[in-house]
Formats: structure tokens, sequence, C-alpha cells
């Protein structure tokens, strides 16, 4: 009797953890979710998964988020109305970022790709965590122009999101913790590694580059590499590539730490999917890769805090040369990203 | 004789059934020791309220207060022996407004006899880079920079003629050089007083905190030359070096 007793409680207390248990990780287990593997020619990550195990629902969530209108003010735009994944999250045939009421932002949105490898964000690496990134446009009069606690009232006020928040981190009312990490389970999942580049690289069968591309990579790899580093085609660094000999609209990196010496310098951005990409720039003042490239060649302009890989004239292109990078770049294109339904708003 | 085992027996039963129950629960014999903090919150020798009163600062400037809320955190216990205890995961905001928020009761804090208290005002650079948190680092608590991300450490708004725009600003923070406003103070104990914290015997650390300081120590501010700072930068640093150098004392300890 007795030992019917304690087993029965043994039980009891078993299916209780297992029920504990289940609540936060095992939700969909084998359920896909992008990103969630590493690629084997990229670094270490910064974000690495463990960080914030990803989930299917917890990912859907985020997405839900990330295309959402009623994050920003007038319920206008979304994150993803300035981030289109048709051309790698980008913001296509936009100079600058677009915000609530049609307010005009001051530099070129950025691709979102491959986030999981930065520890500093935007043009000026003011945001410094992946998981607090979207307090800034969230909260930017000129991008969405609202605040962390009327978006929370508006989620908990929702007909379905307050269940589905609930069904990752249990009850309770939606908080500011669950709202950041289910939309970082989205942001960190954005990796692009499938381009022809990558391909090559790791060896797959069927992958080549024409002889253009080659020479191209080549050329990358000897002219630009200093900051296109990595096979995420960025050292994350701040530079001063000669756009300006004063910067007065804008100081990029010194915006963040005061310093002259971080005048007219930005974060090098990725070379990966720039074929999409366009226009370049902080100021998405160039419409073309071929302005780019004229640009190193013949377009940069002298100051003090000038980038040394620049000096004394930028970098001497050949047509025949401008031609092969430009075709290697576009080897960096990757399809499978950004056709990627999983990562497309959802009806 | 009868009556007597028979009242042994109940007392043994007892004992018996509280050491099963100090089985089942942490606590059986006495209660652990706690340590509160009280934070008072003064400018000058008056007390601090909001909106409606009017204070001067040491250079003459005259000045009213709508909101004051200051992150401390990282709270370290010396003992006698030189020995220290960190309280972890200590990270409090304490807000003008909430008078609640100005009395924290630690647990934990081994017992001994303590000869000082250490903090930070502010917080650590760790965690103003480390991804959302919860409680008083929730980023609802609207005290964290978004566009050059991490915590405000200290913020006074308030009133004053002498600033141009009437409106006095002061968000305090920065965790980077050459612009850290991160700060650690050590109050010093009443002298001779010495904190023992034992079992059943739960101290109580007054410690008084001058806003006055935030604008007179090694730099005088003057509101009509600076009463808007909303970003790192040197501006800051200034008024953090003022609040580091002596806004907060120990007024006294209360033994139990």
């Amino acid at each position: 009797m007795r030992r019917t007793l304690v087993a029965s409680l043994a039980c009891g207390l078993a299916g209780l953890l297992l029920a504990g248990c289940g609540l936060g990780d095992v939700v969909e287990p084998d359920a896909p979710v992008p990103g969630t593997t590493l690629p084997a020619n990229f670094p270490a990550p910064v974000y690495a998964p463990d960080a914030n195990p990803p989930t299917a629902a917890a990912f859907g969530l985020g997405r839900s988020l990330f295309y959402d209108v009623r994050l920003s003010r007038d319920g206008s735009v979304s994150c993803g109305s300035c981030h289109q994944q048709f051309v790698a999250f980008a913001n296509a045939d936009h100079r600058l970022s677009h915000g609530v009421a049609n307010r005009l932002g001051t530099r070129n949105a950025p691709a979102l790709q491959n986030l999981r490898w930065k520890s500093e964000f935007f043009w000026d690496g003011g945001p410094k965590n992946l998981e607090t990134l979207p307090l800034a446009p969230l909260t930017n009069p000129l991008e969405m122009d609202e605040t962390l606690p009327r978006v929370l009232a508006r989620l908990n006020a929702d007909a379905d999101y307050p269940r589905r928040f609930a069904a990752v981190y249990g009850a309770g009312p939606i908080d500011s913790y669950q709202f950041l990490r289910a939309l970082a389970q989205y942001t960190a999942a954005l990796t692009s590694a499938n381009s022809r580049y990558d391909k090559v690289v790791r060896g797959e069968a069927g992958a080549v580059l024409t002889a253009g591309e080659g020479r191209g990579r080549v050329l990358v790899a000897q002219k630009c590499a200093s900051c296109h580093a990595t096979d995420l085609f960025t050292d994350e660094t701040y530079r001063n590539n000669g756009l300006s000999a004063t910067f007065e609209a804008d100081s990029g990196r010194a915006h963040i730490t005061r310093r002259t010496t971080d005048v007219g310098r930005f974060k090098v951005p990725s070379l990966r999917n720039v074929a999409l990409t366009a226009p370049y720039m902080h100021d998405g003042r160039f419409a073309t890769l071929a302005q780019v490239l004229a640009h190193y060649d013949h377009g940069v302009v002298a100051s003090p805090t000038l980038d040394p890989a620049l000096r004394p004239a930028g970098i001497p292109l050949t047509a025949t040369e401008e031609a092969d990078i430009i075709a290697f770049l576009h080897t960096l294109t990757d399809d499978s990203f950004i056709h990627d339904v999983r990562l497309a708003a959802q009806p | 004789m009868k009556r007597f085992s028979i009242s042994a027996l109940f007392c043994t039963l007892t004992l018996a059934t509280l050491a099963l129950a100090g089985c089942k629960k942490d606590e059986v014999v006495a209660a652990p020791p706690t340590v509160s903090l009280e934070f008072e919150q003064t400018v000058g020798a008056d007390l601090l309220v909001l909106d409606t009163k009017t204070y001067t600062t040491l250079a003459g400037d005259q000045f009213r207060i709508s909101i004051f809320r200051q992150y401390i955190s990282n709270i370290v216990f010396t003992k006698t022996d030189g020995s220290t205890y960190a309280v972890p995961d200590s990270y409090y905001l304490l807000d003008a407004a909430k008078p609640d928020s100005r009395h924290l009761t630690l647990t934990g804090v081994p017992a001994g006899d303590y000869k000082g208290i250490t903090f930070t005002i502010g917080v650590d650079s760790v965690h103003n880079v480390s991804g959302v948190q919860k409680g008083a680092l929730d980023p609802n608590n609207n005290m964290f920079w978004t566009w050059n991300s991490g915590y405000i450490f200290t913020k006074l708004e308030g009133y004053s003629a002498q600033s141009t725009t009437s409106a006095l600003t002061f968000h305090i923070g920065g965790f980077k050089a050459p612009n850290n406003t991160i700060r650690t103070v050590s109050p010093a104990f009443p002298s001779g007083m010495t904190l023992l914290v034992r079992a059943d015997h739960s101290p109580e650390i007054h410690l008084n905190v001058d806003l006055l300081k935030l604008f007179s120590g090694p730099s005088t501010i003057r509101f009509a030359t600076l009463s808007d700072v909303q970003s790192p930068g040197s501006n800051a640093v200034k008024v953090a070096n003022n609040y580091a150098a002596g806004m907060y004392s120990v007024e006294h300890i209360h033994a139990n």
C-alpha cells in the first residue's frame, strides 16, 4: 500500500516535471527555423543560437511582429516596409528610409542579413545588441515614431498575440522582454549563405565561377578585402571612404563617439547581395555598382580621417577590372534567401 | 506520571513533525538575516518634493524637479576582516515618485561584521550591451537610450527660470571612454559604526541622496549655460563627476 503511494507520488512528480519542461523548449522541435544551422564558411557568431534558442513558434511570432504595421504610431509602416525581402531586406528604390506620415529619414536603410555576426548595428554602430536594436526604429520620430508602452498595450489588447506569446513564454501579459526576444528570433534567422560564391567555396557539386567572375574574385581579395573581409565581406569596422571633405550632413561614427577622429567614418557594409541593394552608401548617393567603383577609382575626397587604404588616391581600376569585379559581386546574390517563403509575411 | 508521558509523547511527535516539515521547506529555525537600505532623497537640507517645491543651487540658481530617477547596482559589503560579499544581480532603479523603490531589502548577506558598503551609480558596461533584460533594467522603464544604446543612469527633469528654455533635462549616461559616466562610490559608515548581520538580526542602513550635488562639486553647473544633457559626452561626465563626489552619504545605521 505504502509502496503504491510512493510510486504514484513519484509518477505524479515526474509528470509535473515533464509538463514544466514542455513549456519553453518542446514547441515543434523539428520544425525548420531558417538560419539555425551556422554556415561552415562563416566565423563564430556574436549572437549565438543558444542565446535565444530558435523555436518555430517564437520565430513565427517574431515574423508576425516584423511585418506588423501596428508597431508604428499611425499603423502605416512595419519593419518590413523599409526592409524588403526581395532586395535582401534593404529598401528598394529609396535613397533614404521613409517613416510614418511619409517622413524622410536621414540614412539609407541597410540590408538585414547575417545579423548574428554583428556586435554593433547601423551605419554608426549606435545599437549594440540585436535584441534592443528594434527600439531605435520603433521610437525614432522619422521612422515608426512609437513608444514601447503603447506597442505592448496594443499587442496585449490584440485578439491573437496574447495566446501566441503565452504558448511560447507562459501565461501573463506580453512584456518588453518577450516582445524583443521574439523579434530577435526572426532577425537572427536572416542568414544569407547560399549564393553561388558560397557553393563554390564550400565545394558543392556543380557550383563554378566563370573566368571573369574568377578574375573578379581575385581582384576583390586584392583590392577590397582590407575592409570587406572574411566570407561575411565586412570586417565590421568604421571607415571614411572619401565621400566628403567635411561630413557636415552626417558625421557618422563620430555621432556616437564624439571623437573628431571618427568624423566621416561609417560601418563597412557587407558585399553580400550587393547587386540587389542599390542605392549605395549611408546616404544612398550612388544608384549603380559602376558608380560605386568609379568613386573608388577617381572620386575619393581627401580629409583628415580618410581611410589609409584609400590614400593617396583611392583604388585605381581599369575598365576590365571593374567589369570583372561587378561580375564577381553578382555571384554573391543569394536567391534562396530572397525567395525563402519562411521569411516572408504570412497570409 | 502517565500524563507526563503523554505530553512527552505529544512533544516528541510535534518535534518529529516539525523536523519533517523542515525537510520540505528550507527555513527551519530562524528567518535568515536581511539588510535593508533606505535611501532618503534630499535637496540640500530639504526633503525632495516633486513639482511644487523650489530649490536653490549652491551657485544661486532656482529650480523645481519633476522627475528624478537613478540606478544603483553591484552592491558590495566589506567585512571588518577585509573580505567582501557582492550581492548578486543587484540592479535597482530609485525613483523619487515611487517611495517603495527607495527601500531595498537584501537577503542572503552572510552573517558577520561589516565595515563598509560600495555600489555603482549607474549600470555596468556589460549590462549596457547584454540584450533585453527584466526588472529594474527593463527598457520599458524609460531609462534606455535607443539610438546610442545604453542605460540612462540618472534622469533629472524640471524647471528653472535661469534655463534658456526654462526646462531642465539632465539625462546622464554613457559607458564608453572618454565619456564613461559609470561611477562607483563607497559612502563611509559613521565613525566607529559596524554593521552586524546575524540570524534574527536585520540591520538597516539609512543613506542620504543629496540632489544638490549634481550641480556642485568638481564642476559648478549654471543652468544659464547648461540645462540640457541628453546624450553621452563631456557634459554628462561633468555631472557624473559631481555626483560621485559626495551625493551619497550614510546617515545612520539601525542595529536591528
